[in-house]
């Protein structure tokens, strides 16, 4: 027995900012809900279940926050429930709610990823000293950086590719309405110019701290029926390694490759750069667009970066990455994976306003966390899938 | 090991709607669509699930609809001795909300008595500016300070008229956020495993453990190889000697910092193991660090040693030529 | 909807686990017994999903070390929830129902004892208002108690039964950490703790993991002779705050019982981690008298955080592989008071597999 079809039809998202001081969690989540059940011409109402979803308690300082949160959200009464695969939590989580519809359990399900970074310091939250530890970590871009080094090592890269990466990024953003950084004049030269972080990636080549939510309707086919642009979902993975394991490779990991060739296989595709149209891939430095170009299997190992390079990735190009902005430009990092999944299904539903890419038929939606080693994607299509 | 941070949390307008009361000394309820009032607002309504926005001034004397004892009271809680915490209903509310009762033995506290909100000295918009409830005698509610039956039991009053009565002051600007420190104790234990690294490192030795299954040589010791989840076990002491596979010179600084940038933050594989660990690279100038450049470690003095990785202060250049990429370019 | 049944249980519970707060030590034997009771190897699961919380660890993505004791190289298909063992089994259930995969493996873990269990979970409560008064899970419990004492519904007598039951039945279970039995006199004649609750009437602080092998149709038979048929599964949330509920009842627990056929249920494991919830849950679901309830024990025995809802699902597994019982309950719970609640029933026929 296969997976029944499930579709998007309702997306919604907060305006993106450093720190949203005008709403509580609830009122964050809320903004992105009540516009994806606008979207979908639903209310709260009509939902089935809710699956909350958002990176650890520690940013926030509520354990297990979907719990007070419940009654806000309309939980009330219905099943919820609360996924964190670190950062690929918003991807995981628009999977588990994608299941429950492709399970043949409910019809209409609302799943929602947040995240209120300002209410903590996510850097403090990720680096709480362990006993005994070694704390010479520094933060996410500390954890990164190493492996950056590694690829451009191991491809030959031209040291400029990732800044290409943050000004195509960065000027997809200004056609973004809710993105969080709307940089004007972002140019490879002028991220080359700034600071040197954690060497080699610089200030502009890192993704900003947001707060932010992302909410999502999936519903079945017979619901979906009476949707002007359903989004169909054509295949989801989810896979995961060891997060420090004797040569594990770090720059290409195997849960990620292993992810890549599950989804085309569920997708019916054979040649990814061919027959996807657009991506939304989790790009929290620069770099990191060229990495999983190859570990998607759009390009060869060690090629990546060339498609970057040749501006292939920009609207327009061959394969248009992060026309959304990406997580470089928005980072409410429980939502940042959602928003990927989201935004992918904005693509093929044709609702991608001024960072829509034409005649876009399916998109890849991409997300990744931990130290590389948790992976969620889909694919998602304008047609109802065949098998 | 205490986990600890002051979150800043925005309340948005409802919660905010609250506590802005709280600071200047009034309790305010939200008026949900079915006419009842709750104290503290609900932010959005349970039926109609719109924001709430009729709030309404309730009485600061109320009734105990439970209430249980605390023995044994925790860090933080509003008293450090002994009292109770009740569900008490505000004249003017339909549903109780919580708070402490100070009393001193669960034999004065019963349900149905009637309490009254004891207001802390200083109000700053937040939930503990009120200290707590405390009973109300009998004789005070009909003849004494809280008044008669008419101010004991008000009706509930509507904003615009709670406004007016205060005419004249200068109203303060809305709270909109709270600061909530979170402070908790932890007792942290090692494995088995880890126990033998770090105490290793007491010695001034880096004991790895060799997994029986795939026989790689593990850095910190682990309860359980990650490739095949069984428990590493051959102890197997590691060169003090390593090469550097990969690193980033870290230019930022950040809360809870140790030292000051730049500095290089390096995987350093030592020799005979089969992973690298993370640690800093000292004494050269961190642009002349390279990926294959051959360390060693370098102790903190003796009499610093504890049961810690930061036993070793960092490592430095050996000076050997470095190592080939094809020798460590599969720990990359 | 496919057949799935519960064909294997394992489980660890201790006051004190002198170990990580990961508890991934305790993984291991518990991965190994999971293995010997199916005959799988690890690359038999096709699906893993575990249940855990950062708080209780005091640590961010404490359950990212956990993984390695499964062995993930290969990479494994996996996920987490920030729940109960019971609701990572719901998610693996949904897994498996659409079709994906035909096995699972899922587990949970805590170390309760790493911090103060009732002062850590007030971090669960609404952050404005109610965290910053440290409201205690056995303060919040008192307060449910009361209000039903004085309803009427139930009284201290009535909760000690409770705790007599549990502490004599426990005494048959190997992995109770509270056990013996002896009269509801002698009960409440024991001083009063957090008045109304005795020490008794509230679950002891307990360490430990547990884990649950899931199999579809053919798979579950392979493995045992009587599989645990999960012919219903349902779960739902009531709203958090303390004054907006009526205390006396569970309604979430009513809705998730009342999307099942409870007709037939010879033995209930409850999740009940304090005695006059046992009392609320049987009401909510409209448990009969001759249904033995919590014949292992119960949560007032022994509660691992995060393990103990799906602890409740392998005990009323085990009752149907060894033919003691044809049709179970299994209930867990999440959140103060009752708030949250899951509810499945297991059976010896497939027939009405699914619900």
């Amino acid at each position: 027995m296969g997976k029944q079809p499930a579709a998007i039809v309702g997306i919604g998202q907060t305006h993106h900012r450093a720190k949203r001081e005008d709403v509580s969690m609830a009122g964050l989540c809320r903004e992105a809900i009540d516009r994806a059940l606008a979207d979908a011409n639903m209310t709260l109402d009509d939902i089935d279940a809710i699956v909350v979803g958002k990176a650890p308690d520690l940013f926030e300082g509520v354990m297990m926050p979907e719990l007070f949160l419940a009654e806000a959200l309309g939980a009330a009464g219905k099943p919820l429930l609360r996924v964190h695969t670190a950062g690929s939590v918003g991807g995981s989580t628009a999977i588990v709610a994608s299941s429950l519809v492709q399970a043949g359990v409910h019809k209409r399900v609302l799943t929602v990823a947040y995240e209120k970074q300002s209410e903590s310091n996510a850097m403090w939250a990720l680096s709480v000293p362990l006993p005994f530890n070694m704390p010479v970590h520094a933060g996410a871009g500390g954890y990164f950086a190493p492996h950056v080094r590694s690829y451009i090592r191991r491809s030959g890269a031209p040291t400029h590719i990732g800044a290409i990466v943050a000004a195509k990024d960065r000027n997809n953003a200004l056609k973004n309405p809710y993105a969080h950084l709307h940089n004007e004049g972002t140019t490879v030269e002028s991220v080359l110019a700034s600071q040197m972080l954690w060497d080699p990636i610089r200030y502009d080549e890192t993704c900003p701290s947001s707060d932010g939510a992302c909410a999502l309707v999936i519903v079945d086919e017979q619901t979906a029926a009476s949707s002007p642009n359903p989004a169909w979902i054509h295949g989801t993975v989810m896979r995961s390694e060891a997060t420090t394991a004797a040569e594990r490779d770090q720059v290409n990991p195997q849960a990620g490759r292993d992810a890549a060739a599950a989804l085309w296989k569920q997708a019916g595709i054979t040649n990814p750069l061919e027959e996807i149209d657009c991506a939304e891939i989790y790009v929290p430095f620069s770099w990191f667009e060229p990495m999983w170009i190859e570990n998607l299997g759009f390009m060869p190992e060690g090629e990546g970066w060339k498609l970057t390079e040749a501006g292939e990735t920009a609207i327009g190009g061959k394969l248009p990455i992060n026309m959304s902005g990406g997580v470089l430009s928005s980072n409410p990092i429980g939502a940042s994976g959602m928003l990927r999944f989201g935004e992918a299904a904005l693509q093929v539903r044709g609702a991608a306003g001024e960072h829509q890419v034409e005649g876009a038929r399916r998109a890849l939606g991409h997300a990744y966390g931990g130290g590389s080693q948790f992976f969620a994607m889909w694919v998602v299509g304008s047609e109802k899938p065949s098998n | 090991m205490t986990v600890a941070f002051d979150y800043t949390r925005s309340t948005g307008p409802v919660i905010g709607r609250f506590l802005t009361g709280l600071r200047d000394g009034h309790v305010v309820g939200g008026r949900t669509s079915a006419g009842a009032v709750v104290v503290p607002p609900l932010e959005f309504d349970p039926v109609t699930h719109e924001p709430t926005t009729d709030f309404v001034e309730v009485s600061s004397v109320g009734t105990v609809t439970s209430w249980t004892w605390v023995p044994e009271p925790v860090k933080d809680q509003p008293f450090d001795r002994p009292f109770a915490f009740a569900l008490v209903t505000l004249d003017g509310a339909d549903v109780p909300f919580l708070h402490a009762l100070d009393v001193s033995s669960p034999d004065e506290v019963t349900t149905g008595m009637r309490v009254r909100v004891r207001w802390a000295a200083e109000r700053t918009g937040h939930i503990n500016d009120i200290a707590c409830f405390e009973p109300v005698a009998a004789l005070d509610e009909v003849e004494g300070g809280a008044g008669g039956p008419d101010r004991a039991r008000p009706q509930p009053r509507n904003e615009a008229a709670t406004e007016q009565s205060r005419s004249g002051d200068v109203p303060a600007a809305p709270v909109t956020g709270v600061v909530t420190r979170v402070s908790l104790d932890y007792d942290y234990a090692a494995s088995p495993e880890e126990s033998l690294f770090y105490r290793g490192l007491n010695e001034g030795r880096i004991m790895g453990q060799r997994c029986p299954t795939c026989q790689k040589v593990y850095i910190p010791p682990r309860s359980a190889c990650p490739a095949d989840g069984t428990p590493t076990e051959e102890e197997v002491e590691l060169s003090q000697t390593g090469t550097v596979t990969t690193f980033c010179i870290v230019n930022v600084p950040f809360l809870g910092q140790k030292i000051t940038p730049p500095y290089v933050s390096a995987y350093v594989l030592l020799d005979g193991a089969d992973i690298a660990v993370l640690h800093l690279i000292l004494g050269v100038p961190a642009d002349e660090v390279r990926m294959g450049m051959r360390v060693k470690a370098v102790w903190k003095p003796r009499d610093e040693w504890t049961f810690s990785l930061e036993n070793i202060d960092h490592f430095a250049p050996t000076g050997e030529p470095d190592a080939e990429f094809d020798t460590y370019k599969q720990h990359l | 909807m496919r057949d799935v049944a519960v064909v294997g249980f394992a489980q660890r519970q201790m006051p004190e686990f002198d170990g990580s707060p990961t508890c991934v030590e305790l993984l291991v034997p518990v991965f190994k017994e999971l293995y010997e009771q199916t005959g799988w190897t690890r690359k038999d699961v096709g699906f893993w999903c575990s249940g855990s919380s950062d708080y209780l660890a005091g640590r961010s993505f404490s359950f990212v070390q956990a993984v390695d004791a499964i062995g993930v190289i290969p990479p494994v298909n996996e996920s987490h929830v920030e729940m109960d063992l019971a609701w990572a089994m719901y998610e693996a259930w949904i897994k498996i129902q659409t079709g994906e995969v035909d096995t699972a493996l899922v587990y949970a873990f805590g170390k309760s004892s790493a911090g103060v269990l009732r002062r850590t979970l007030a971090l669960q409560l609404e952050p404005y208002t109610m965290t910053p008064l440290w409201p205690d899970t056995v303060s919040l419990a008192g307060l449910q108690a009361r209000t039903g004492i004085d309803a009427g519904l139930w009284d201290e007598r009535a909760m000690a039964e409770v705790a007599n039951r549990s502490l004599t039945d426990a005494e048959k279970n190997e992995y109770a950490i509270r056990k013996g039995g002896s009269s509801v006199d002698e009960l409440l004649a024991r001083p009063m703790y957090a008045d109304p609750l005795r020490k008794h009437d509230c679950a002891p602080v307990t360490d430990g993991v547990a884990a649950l092998v899931l199999a579809a149709g053919d798979r579950a038979r392979e493995v045992r002779d009587r599989p645990a048929w999960l012919t219903g599964i349902a779960h739902n949330v009531d709203p958090m705050g303390m004054g907006v509920r009526d205390l006396t009842r569970s309604p979430s627990a009513q809705r998730a019982g009342a999307a099942l056929d409870l007709d037939g249920v010879e033995v209930a494991e409850l999740h009940a981690p304090f005695s006059h919830q046992e009392l609320i849950l049987r009401r909510e679901l409209g448990l009969a008298d001759d249904v033995a309830v919590n014949p292992s024990g119960g949560a007032l025995t022994s509660n691992p955080m995060f393990s103990a809802g799906g602890i409740r699902v392998g005990e009323a597994a085990t009752r149907i592989w060894s033919g003691e019982a044809s049709k179970v309950l299994a209930h867990a719970t999440s959140g103060p008071a009752l708030q949250q609640n899951l509810v499945c029933t297991l059976d010896a026929a497939t027939e009405g597999a699914g619900n």
